[in-house]
């Protein structure tokens, strides 16, 4: 059993702090993904679980053993770097098999276990090339078979993906995602693209400048956003925001029309500034998208642009002089400047506070 | 101009410079092979008409006439004093280059620009301080005393190369390599060195030869068969009135020949090496 926990984690480089006291358990088996813009300390979380870097303050345990003052090869954990850094002077076979020859193992086990790897991931032909003589995805995957083979409690992943093409990132994640589902190890991923953290995580933490903004299911934090970072950060395009102030059970915007209150909104006053939010999902033109079920708004906006996409297009318009994103299911040809009658779903739309974009109601 | 005109211009412009190179190297090598009236003859003889190997033999005391130099002395002088003084050099330069390339520590950029001036100041201007320090401290005429001055004339060199050759091993391998169960320590000897091999191997080799073919400072320092090296020796050829050029050739090809053999040796480590083409992803 491997579970991982993070309490009060806290790294600081002189007199800077980058993380702020994380706390996370991550469940035996489970595949957390780290997400958040550049620089927001996932890396550094990462690498001090790993070992890689030493905890200023705090406690992370692996299993039921304290790992603070252990070294990296003591904590049984296996990691994927960014830049693979497999060992240029050996072979395939040689940084596969390299772990076990460290830990003594006997050569026909060293073998097999580099056989299976391979296999695995199917690497077989290439077991006598050395990594110079490889592929980017191809050297990727000797970077995960070098981290099978040791058989951790944790694996650990940094940006595994990010210096391959589109169309590799894409087949890699889902191999990743085998991967988990062959090997069932607790899995922690650091990425900084929300697509890769939506379709691989069991678990998402959303960070923030050394914080943890949210952890939840993909669904959890793309429905419930606790805030208008997560609310943007998270979801392809980023939700749409407007802001306004609520009057006599709506939100009234700045070019003095309003839109309902979202159905989820708790009591709320009078004269609150808010951010009113909703996804392009949620906003189709009549007879483009799907039967609503619950209650809609119909508002009448003027198509600033239409992106075809194939089975949908990507409707640009504007409310209350603030560019919103729709979309359109079915797509029929359309003209800018061409008013249409949209229909926003208010049992998806999101209400923030105004000031500190913290989510408002559940 | 065709493109063969050119060839044979490139050719017979790299002909001449290497001949400029080599002649006088292929004179010496020739005037130890021949007796000393034909090397002074007047116009000169460049094809040998009487080589033999009598001028080895007298050094070594084996002929008839027999030089009353101690050439096996200074040859064990030589290989004690620069064999020691790389080794050092190298183990210092090693973990100085790894530190410098590796870690942050305060002063150090001041401490590698300082180490690299050292570079500048030319050792014989050092001389006379040197001579009076080791008269002080009794490290006058011993291999002791040769082998901390090549030491320090080294070490700067071995730094400034192999710390560019850890620098470009990414950090990344030797974490990656501990993560697989490395101590920091096995680490370094199973990843780093080997991709800093080549590197390691030249600072070596320019460390053997600059202390094998040092002569201003050991000839400062040194008086005796206790710690005369070979280019010092080279000097008792030269009597009062007479300089026995083919003894001294003799010997010139001596010391030539384990710089030359260790070269070759080590040519491909020391290519790879000065072209910097060590590590790829
Ligand atoms: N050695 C260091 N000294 C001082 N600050 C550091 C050091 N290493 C990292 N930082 C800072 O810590 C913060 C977090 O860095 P980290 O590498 O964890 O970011 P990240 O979330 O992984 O970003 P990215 O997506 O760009 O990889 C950054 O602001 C960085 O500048
Ligand atoms: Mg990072």
């Amino acid at each position: 059993m491997a579970e991982v926990s993070l309490n009060n984690v806290v790294k600081r480089y002189g007199a800077v702090d980058v993380v702020h006291g994380i706390n996370l358990d991550i469940a035996h088996n489970e595949f957390v993904v780290l997400v958040g813009p550049s620089g927001c300390g996932k890396s550094t979380t990462l690498r001090m679980i790993a070992g890689l870097e030493e905890i200023s303050d705090g406690e992370i345990a692996i299993g039921e053993r304290v790992v603070n003052h252990l070294a990296p090869r003591q904590r049984n954990i296996s990691m994927v770097f960014q830049n693979y850094a497999l060992y240029p002077h050996m072979s395939v076979r040689e940084n596969l098999g390299f772990s076990l020859k460290i830990a003594g193992r006997p050569q026909d086990e060293i073998a097999r276990a580099a056989q299976d790897a391979a296999r695995i991931l199917g690497l077989e032909p290439y077991l006598d090339r050395t990594p110079g003589e490889l592929s980017g995805g191809q050297r990727q995957r000797v970077a995960m078979g070098r981290a099978i083979v040791r058989r951790p409690d944790v694996f650990l992943f940094d940006e595994p993906l990010s210096n391959l093409d589109a169309k590799l990132r894409t087949q890699m994640r889902i191999e990743i995602k085998k991967l988990h589902a062959q090997v069932g190890t607790t899995i922690v991923y650091v990425t900084h693209d929300q697509v890769e953290a939506m379709t691989l995580a069991d678990r998402i933490v959303i960070m923030k400048d050394g914080h943890i903004v949210q952890t939840g299911t993909p669904l959890e934090v793309f429905e419930r956003p606790v805030n208008t970072f997560v609310a943007t950060f998270i979801g392809s395009p980023p939700m749409n925001l407007i802001d306004g102030v609520v009057d006599a059970g709506a939100v009234r915007l700045s070019d003095g029309s309003a839109l309902p209150l979202p159905t989820r909104t708790g009591p709320i006053r009078d004269g609150q500034r808010v951010t009113y939010g909703f996804r392009a999902d949620n906003l189709m033109p009549e007879g483009h998208g799907p039967a609503e079920t619950g209650p809609v708004a119909t508002i009448e906006l003027p198509i600033t642009l239409a992106e075809p996409l194939g089975a949908e297009s990507l409707i640009l318009t504007e409310i209350a002089g603030v560019e919103v994103q729709g979309k359109m299911l079915t797509p029929r040809p359309t003209r800018p400047g061409e008013v249409l009658r949209f229909q926003l779903a208010l049992d998806h739309c999101h209400l923030f506070d105004a000031d500190t974009g913290v989510r408002l109601g559940q | 101009m065709s493109r063969k005109q050119k060839d044979i211009l490139t050719w017979l412009a790299t002909f001449i410079v290497m001949l400029i190179i080599c002649l006088p190297g292929l004179w010496v090598v020739l005037s130890a092979f021949r007796p000393n009236g034909e090397i002074l003859t007047k116009p000169a003889v460049w094809i040998p008409r009487d080589l033999s190997l009598d001028n080895f033999r007298a050094i070594f005391g084996m002929g008839e006439d027999v030089v009353g130099i101690p050439v096996a002395s200074y040859f064990r002088n030589s290989v004690v004093i620069s064999v020691t003084s790389t080794v050092i050099a190298v183990l210092i330069g090693m973990s100085g280059g790894y530190a410098f390339a590796r870690y942050r520590f305060p002063g150090k950029g001041a401490a590698f620009l300082w180490l690299m001036l050292s570079r500048c100041v030319p050792g014989i201007a050092l001389s006379l301080p040197l001579f009076i320090l080791w008269s002080w401290t009794g490290l006058i005429d011993t291999q002791i005393g040769v082998i901390v001055v090549y030491t320090a004339i080294n070490v700067p060199f071995t730094v400034w190369l192999t710390e560019g050759f850890f620098r470009q091993v990414p950090r990344d391998l030797s974490e990656a390599a501990q993560i697989d169960g490395c101590t920091p320590w096995q680490a370094f000897w199973k990843v780093e060195f080997p991709l800093a091999k080549s590197g390691i191997a030249s600072a070596a080799i320019f460390a053997f030869l600059t202390s094998w073919n040092e002569y201003a400072l050991a000839s400062q320092i040194t008086r005796s068969t206790d710690s005369k090296t070979l280019p010092v020796g080279l000097m008792d050829f030269t009597a009062q009135f007479t300089i026995d050029w083919a003894g001294m050739s003799a010997m010139a090809v001596i010391i030539i020949n384990p710089a030359l053999i260790l070269t070759f040796l080590v040519q491909k480590h020391l290519i790879a090496g000065l072209t910097f083409g060590g590590v790829k992803g």
